[in-house]
């Protein structure tokens, strides 16, 4: 059993939280990530470690509410236990000291982003950060990213926040005003990251894309998570998450994540109706 | 005394083909204590040194022994002769292919019928556990050493316990949430009941055994601390990883390796889904591309949350398949239809990729290969279609690779299995290793039997701190 000791808010749907997990703590590197299982009767699903401490063995953990377990997860106060967490799982991201190396991220992507912006940063990297929302309300980890970043560039889809426009405006005009990049890092929704990999293809920048596949085991055993690239079937629990992104087909992705539409829906509405 | 010979076997109760395709309790029921002894009785109790049927288990149960101490009402007994060289009857005597092993070689079958080991076996354990029989179990004082085991499936599970009763003490490492391995994610609840199982890892706990879940080694704990930590690792990580064919729509919706389908199932309860929050897509057709137990398992859970109709599609013919014989014929009885001769080509969804046709080819069986299974050679022209809404891939699995792919002092072969000798030594100091992860999809009972054997080498490695200058491959 795995406890909730701190919780916070920090968007509409988006909630903090810190759990006991002291062996993930010991042992995560940034671009990892856990799957967990609220109780017996529960799912496992994958979320990325945002931060971890090996002092007091606690690792923190960012998500939004989409479904069933999220929302659950979300009901979750301090003191309340978590059945099953594993991890770390999958690879971590490939850190080096490239010069100069962007993160972009979008949205709930914006904590796995955190991590490897930090990490990038202890590396030696000049690091410009990138991160969108859709309004001013969903803005989360300014702070953070602040703290760890050479350079911070934040967009709201709507503009109610620094500027509008996507985390391609933002990235586009970096690149057209002369920005230097020698590695981009993306995390987000599948469509922003196919997009970030079409820009960076043109001008030959290496990119590495952080995918969300649905996920079961996270260890390699079934294939719910398989994604292609170039060419090759991945497992991106244990090949990844992180690919080079100008290889990944990510339609097949964006279509594989809706598999389950219906069946989510149904689970959701049950929960929503208090029947569990 | 001349016996009289009985020639036909007792049949074991059965659920109805009909009523069973709509639940998930066991199919066969097997054997009352009545029954059980009548079939025992037709044993000819041929003499230890002979007897045949010995000879055919992978791990040499004293067939006739046990068998004698059923007629004799001593089940305690009974389950202590098996308990000499299998700790697992419950479940092999469910699982094994006893028709390929112990069974074949009865004398019985030049007379009749050959005798029902396994149901006999399984019955045995099943009484035992009922009515609260445990095999003498004695366990040597602690003697201070410890291993760590990786992997819950029945290699680990097996060198665990012997290991705890020779005084070791012995923590096992599992990367899912539950122990057991394939035993618990793969294999079904109705052809083994997963409170078999659970038995299994209490009476493991219960002499002492630590078990630790949601533990990888290799990403939770590195494989380097546990050999620091321990004074031998035994790797029992099986063979998890599936096979799929990279054929044109292999990613579109409704295709699975059977592994993911019967995980989903079994370990994660989709079959009783919106109660357990784990889904699983039902359409009207499926079918499942194999025909090895894994195969019919797949096939079997299939028609159980409730397609309408499932084939099993196989590259060559009827008389290949690898499928326990009783498991073809349930799968038969139930209704699953078999395509032989055929492989998939290509896969077709709709516009948004779901699912939709599977493209055949038919084969004809050309020279033996490697194996000695005549080749399927696709006929060209032959493609057609298979309208379908689901596929499941059952073509073999490789050693699961989380553990290793860090660890380049494991040498492993050109199939991914590592590299032991004839003691299970692996390429490194004091790890040993063990079932699938050594044999590549093999089966329960040579996993058990490493198990066992790779016991007796860690404890003799301990005692003596011998290590070879070199390990030499041993091939399985
Ligand atoms: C490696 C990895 C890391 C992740 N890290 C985070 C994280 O740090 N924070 C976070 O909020 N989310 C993260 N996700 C996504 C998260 O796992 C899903 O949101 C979650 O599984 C949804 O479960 P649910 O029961 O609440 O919703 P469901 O009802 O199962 O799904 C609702 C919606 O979420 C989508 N979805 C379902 N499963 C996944 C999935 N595995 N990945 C992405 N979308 C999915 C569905 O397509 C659907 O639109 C990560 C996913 C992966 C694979
Ligand atoms: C669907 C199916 C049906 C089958 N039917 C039969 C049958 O009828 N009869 C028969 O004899 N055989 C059958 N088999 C084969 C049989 O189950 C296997 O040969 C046997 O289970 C192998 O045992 P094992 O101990 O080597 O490994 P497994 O049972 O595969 O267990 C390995 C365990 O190790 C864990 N693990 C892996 N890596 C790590 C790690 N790094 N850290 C921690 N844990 C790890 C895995 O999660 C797993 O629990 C079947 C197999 C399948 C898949
Ligand atoms: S272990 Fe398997 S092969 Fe051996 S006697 Fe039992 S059923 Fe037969
Ligand atoms: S989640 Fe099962 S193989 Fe990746």
């Amino acid at each position: 059993m795995f406890e909730i000791v701190d919780k916070k808010v920090l968007a509409p749907n988006i909630k903090w939280i810190r759990v006991k997990a002291p062996l993930v703590a010991k042992s995560a590197r940034a671009g990892q990530f856990i799957v967990l299982r609220l109780h017996e009767k529960g799912e496992r699903i994958p979320l990325t470690l945002f931060k971890w401490h090996k002092e007091d063995g606690t690792i923190e953990l960012v998500f939004q509410e989409v479904g069933k377990t999220t929302y659950e997860l979300g009901s979750y106060e301090p003191g309340d236990k978590i059945m099953d967490i594993v991890g770390p799982l999958g690879k971590p991201t490939h850190i080096e000291n490239y010069g100069t190396a962007i993160v972009v991220s979008g949205g709930v992507g914006a904590p796995i982003g955190y991590a490897v912006t930090r990490a990038l940063k202890e590396a030696g990297n000049h690091v410009v950060s990138i991160i969108g929302f859709r309004n001013k309300q969903y803005v989360i980890l300014e702070d953070e990213f602040r703290k760890v970043s050479d350079e911070l560039l934040i967009t709201t889809d709507d503009g109610s926040y620094v500027r509008k426009g996507f985390t391609t405006d933002v990235l586009k005009e970096y690149l057209a005003n002369g920005g230097k990049a020698d590695y981009v890092f993306t995390v987000g929704p599948v469509i922003m990251m196919k997009l970030i990999a079409d820009i960076t293809r043109k001008y030959g920048i290496k990119t590495d894309a952080s995918l969300n596949p649905i996920m079961v085991d996270g260890t390699g055993m079934c294939g719910a998570c398989r994604v292609t690239v170039g060419g090759e079937i991945k497992f991106a629990c244990v090949d990844g998450p992180d690919f080079d992104a100008h290889q990944v087909n990510f339609d097949e992705l964006l279509s594989r994540l809706t598999e389950y539409k219906e069946e989510e829906r149904i689970a959701l509405d049950r929960y929503v109706k208090g029947v569990h | 005394m001349a016996k009289p010979i009985k020639k036909k076997r007792i049949a074991v109760p059965e659920q109805d083909p009909k009523a069973r395709i709509h639940n998930f309790n066991e199919v066969a029921l097997g054997y009352t204590f009545e029954l059980a002894k009548e079939e025992a009785s037709r044993c000819l109790q041929c003499p230890y040194e002979y007897a045949p049927c010995i000879k055919g288990c992978p791990v040499n149960v004293n067939i006739p022994g046990f068998i004698k101490k059923i007629l004799e009402e001593d089940i305690k007994g009974a389950l202590e002769v098996i308990h000499e060289t299998n700790s697992l009857p419950g479940i092999t005597g469910r699982v094994c292919p006893q028709e390929q092993q112990c069974e074949m070689n009865c004398v019985m079958g030049k007379l009749g019928d050959k005798i029902n080991i396994g149901k006999l076996e399984r019955f045995v354990a099943d009484y035992a556990r009922e009515h609260g029989i445990m095999a003498e179990t004695k366990i040597a004082p602690k003697n201070g050493k410890k291993v760590a085991i990786v992997g819950s499936g029945p290699s680990g599970l097996t060198a665990a316990a012997d290991l705890i009763k020779m005084g070791y003490d012995v923590t096992v490492y599992e990367a899912l949430h539950e122990p057991g391995g394939v035993l618990i994610y793969g294999i079904p609840e109705f052809r083994l009941p997963k409170d078999i199982v659970h038995y299994e890892v209490k009476f493991l706990k219960m002499i002492g055994a630590k078990i630790e879940t949601n533990v990888v080694i290799g990403k939770t704990i590195t494989l380097q601390e546990l050999i620091d930590e321990y004074d031998a690792v035994f790797l029992g990580t099986g063979a998890g990883t599936p096979k799929f064919l990279n054929l044109p729509g292999v990613n579109c919706k409704g295709i699975y390796s059977a592994n993911e389908f019967l995980t989903r199932i079994n370990l994660m309860k989709a079959y009783k889904f919106p109660e357990y929050d784990t889904p699983i897509k039902v359409g009207k057709r499926l079918a499942v591309i194999g025909a090895g137990n894994v195969a019919m398992d797949a096939a079997r859970s299939a028609l159980r949350v409730g397609f309408e109709e499932v084939y099993i599609l196989y590259r060559r013919t009827r008389e290949y398949m690898t499928a326990r014989e009783e498991e073809i014929h349930h799968a038969e009885e139930e209704g699953v239809k078999f395509m032989f001769l055929v492989s998939p080509v290509e896969f077709i969804g709709d516009e948004n990729c779901n699912l939709k046709v599977v493209k055949l080819i038919m084969n004809k069986l050309g020279e033996p290969d490697s194996s000695g299974r005549r080749r399927p050679e696709p006929i060209p022209g032959t493609e057609f279609a298979l309208e379908v809404d689901a596929v499941v891939f059952a073509i073999g699995q490789r050693p699961n690779k989380i553990l290793y792919q860090e660890v380049p002092e494991l040498k492993t072969t050109k199939w991914g299995t590592l590299v032991v000798d004839e003691k299970y030594r692996t390429t490194m100091r004091g790890v040993f290793a063990g079932g699938d992860a050594v044999r590549g999809e093999a089966t329960v009972v040579l996993a058990m039997g490493d198990g066992k054997r790779a016991a007796k080498a860690i404890d003799e490695y301990i005692r003596t701190g011998e290590w070879p200058e070199e390990i030499k491959p041993k091939t399985f």
